[in-house]
């Protein structure tokens, strides 16, 4: 199984929370978030960190069936 | 760095919302300046806003780490024992995970509607009694008061307990080591109190949730809830009701900048961005961090086990970020600030504060036109002794309206 990554760089307000959470899997870019990789091993740190966005920027899908894992709706 | 004699912090002692001119000096000279604080041992200050972004951003400085050593500080002891401001992740995310979704920029959105009518009471109440009212009495700490006991579920008519509670958590000098201890153990036992009526029936709020979260199995002790709670109460408020009069203060000390918000509230967001970046809330410098790590910042290398020091108050007015960084602009569009930290600790409460500081704009402007200080400006008393700044009392008055 695959999770697939997004970080909506228009949402994003650049808290650094994510890549403190989760630093093996987002980096601050230009001061936002950005995910290192497109895609990861199903990870928990991955859901606390779409869970724990402000403004929840961060979408973690199956990459296979396109299902959203988090953030909860 | 050469080892220099630190210097005691704060290098001045605060006078209203000025910006002590030191920063600027330390940012180009000094970027890691030595420095002492009146309690704990000496530490980095780091007055650059990539440098403080890198400090509360990177997981190599620890918040957990001051737990155990003798962290610099403002006052003899210590913040509430078991704080998530004292967790690294992942014991931090663990409990920053239970409310993050509360204080999420949509959740928050569906309280504006209730905080503009709380708003609205308050200035129609302010506009009925007539001029001059206090701002702070008024209008300032009733709005966050209210919005964060409906919120939490703590009753309202218990106001005037946990002000006194919170306003003792928050102090620096104002009260005695012993008070300050008499008063965190009432607002624990008050908080116990609300945790157990809980327990006995359910109720449908933020508190209810906290305890469900506990009662079932989310892995946070009995005092971490109970701490968690007070300290969402209390920063629930206070900070809030430091930034309405604050904001206000100083948009009628620049009134062409007030001026463009009563052309235009559109530009009331952009503003309150702003107005965060602009406004020193932070009475000096908290929450020291702990290098895991030997780290190079643009100031120089801290070494792992070193104490350090960040100022968010010198990063938001920091020339190679913002031009002309002194200068009050509501149409600025430059970097974010970092009035509500940066990191895993980064505000919990930033979208609920956004929120409601637009809604204290846009209602002081729309109902009471002319808002300005009733008396000369030592009419406004400044709180001192305490961790946040802003005035005590702020007396207003304002044009008459039609209907009043």
């Amino acid at each position: 199984m695959t999770w697939q990554i997004e970080v909506d760089r228009n949402t994003c307000i650049g808290t650094g929370s994510c890549a403190g959470i989760a630093p093996e899997h987002f980096e601050l870019r230009d001061r936002k978030s950005c995910p290192r990789h497109p895609t990861a091993e199903p990870d928990e740190l991955l859901v606390d960190a779409a869970e724990s966005c402000p403004v929840e920027a961060i979408t973690i899908r199956d990459a296979t069936s396109g299902e959203l894992i988090a953030p909860e709706p | 760095m050469a080892a220099t004699e630190p210097r005691n912090y704060p290098f001045t002692e605060a006078d209203r919302l000025t910006v002590d001119p030191a920063f600027a000096g330390l940012r180009k000279d000094e970027p890691l300046c030595r420095v002492r604080f009146p309690y704990g041992e000496a530490a980095w200050l780091v007055t650059r806003y990539e440098d403080v972004r890198t400090v509360l951003g990177d997981p190599r400085f620890s918040r957990a780490e001051a737990v155990h050593r003798d962290e610099p500080r403002l006052r003899p002891h210590r913040g509430l024992e078991g704080s998530i401001l004292d967790l690294d992740p992942p014991d931090h995310t663990r409990l920053r995970r239970i409310v993050a979704k509360a204080f999420t920029a949509r959740h928050i959105e569906r309280l504006r509607p209730r905080t503009e009518q709380i708003a609205a009471e308050l200035a129609d109440g302010m506009a009925a009694r007539g001029a001059p009212a206090d701002l702070v009495a008024d209008f300032a700490l009733p709005l966050p008061v209210t919005v964060i006991c409906e919120l939490l579920g703590v009753p309202l008519a218990d106001r005037a307990d946990f002000r006194t509670w919170s306003d003792a958590l928050l102090s620096t000098t104002k009260y005695t080591p012993q008070e300050i201890q008499d008063c965190t153990d009432a607002l624990m036992a008050y908080m116990a109190g609300l945790i157990a009526e809980r327990r006995a029936a359910p109720h449908d709020d933020l508190l209810g949730a906290l305890v469900d979260a506990r009662d079932n199995g989310e892995r946070l002790s009995e005092r971490e809830l109970q701490v968690l709670a007070v300290s969402l109460l209390v920063a629930g408020h206070e900070t809030t009701a430091s930034q309405i009069p604050n904001f206000v203060y100083t948009l009628l000390t620049h009134p062409e900048q007030l001026a463009a918000l009563r052309a235009d509230p559109g530009l009331v967001p952009g503003a309150v961005e702003e107005l965060m970046r602009y406004v020193p809330l932070g009475n000096g410098a908290g929450m020291p961090r702990y290098a895991l790590d030997d780290v190079e910042l643009s100031g120089g290398i801290v070494r792992a086990g070193e104490a350090v020091v960040v100022c968010p108050v010198s990063a938001n007015r920091d020339e190679a970020v913002y031009t002309d960084p002194d200068r009050l602009d509501v149409l600025r569009q430059e970097a974010s600030h970092v009035g509500f930290g940066h990191g895993p600790h980064h505000c919990l409460g930033a979208q609920l504060a956004r929120m409601e500081l637009q809604v204290a704009l846009n209602t002081l402007l729309e109902r009471l036109p002319g808002l300005r200080l009733a008396g000369p400006e030592e009419s406004v008393v400044w709180k001192s002794g305490v961790a946040l700044r802003g005035p005590e009392r702020m007396p207003v008055t304002w044009d008459r309206t039609r209907d009043a």
